[in-house]
């Protein structure tokens, strides 16, 4: 019975895990430019990871292998911890790159091209 | 406050999660590594309150539970954004004061921008955060000051 509940719990944590995966790269074919692709990416990594990573959690905690789910939580804990600083990289490059950030008010820049 | 014996703690105890064999050659290799490490460390002089902010572990504890909160909520507003038939987006960078007095403090609030899907923070010079947001409404609303006084609490008194 406890076993049904718990593999019910992480069914959803690892499905709602992948629609966020799945939402953030259908985020990035639809998204006009960089910078708005970029918070498309940063859903793959919080919540995608995230759930993602708690379900194999509670899965192996329930499994009884403790030392899993707490190599798991180091796992979140350093994406988590990096993923900001990578993010941040990719925004300063492209802003030093010179490429002007879509805006729906934009004066001959709404197609977020580069700048010549 | 000396902050080698924590760093030595720390990367001991990493090691031990990550390696779990008890073996006398394995634990003396622990001790070997930690102990190189806390030294190139150590001698670098970068061993200060920036790089191994002990003493923000306990406010963390509920500073953290309400950041992933935040993050659930703006995952779930950008995923709507991303799936409605319309892409309905008005991104656009904005500049505005944060309010830490440290650099850690800024690094922290820097980061939980970024973390929360809808912001990114772009570059900081001094206090002034230029953020770049997929809708006015991520930067603009409450939500910023809130985790704004909340990362200048997570800092504390001491700067």
């Amino acid at each position: 019975m406890m076993g049904g509940i718990v593999n019910a719990v992480v069914w959803v944590l690892l499905i709602s895990g992948g629609f966020f995966m799945v939402t953030g790269a259908l985020g990035m074919v639809r998204l006009p430019d960089v910078f708005t692709r970029m918070h498309a990416a940063g859903m793959v990594d919080t919540m995608g990871a995230g759930l993602t990573l708690a379900g194999l959690c509670i899965y192996s905690l329930h499994d009884g292998a403790g030392l899993v789910a707490v190599r798991l939580v180091l796992v979140l804990a350093f994406l988590w911890f990096t993923s900001p600083i990578a993010t941040h990289a990719v925004a300063k490059a492209a802003l030093s790159g010179g490429t002007t950030p879509y805006t729906t008010h934009g004066d001959g820049e709404r197609e977020g091209r580069d700048r010549p | 406050m000396n902050r080698a014996p924590w760093l030595w703690a720390i990367l001991f105890a990493l090691w031990l999660v990550l390696s779990w064999h008890f073996t006398g050659l394995f634990l003396f290799f622990g001790v070997v590594t930690c102990s190189i490490a806390v030294f190139v460390v150590a001698r670098m002089g970068v061993l200060d309150r920036e790089s191994l902010p002990v003493h923000l572990a306990w406010r963390a504890v509920t500073y953290v539970p309400w950041l992933v909160w935040e993050i659930f909520k703006s995952n779930v507003r950008v995923a709507r954004i991303i799936l409605s038939p319309r892409i309905r987006v008005d991104p656009s960078i904005v500049h505005f004061q944060a309010s830490q007095r440290t650099d850690l403090g800024r690094f922290i609030y820097a980061n939980s921008i970024t973390l929360t899907p809808g912001t990114v923070t772009t570059g900081i010079v001094g206090d002034d955060f230029e953020v770049h947001a997929i809708v006015q409404e991520e930067i603009d609303g409450s939500e910023e000051n809130i985790m704004n006084r909340r990362v200048a609490r997570l800092e504390g008194e001491a700067g």
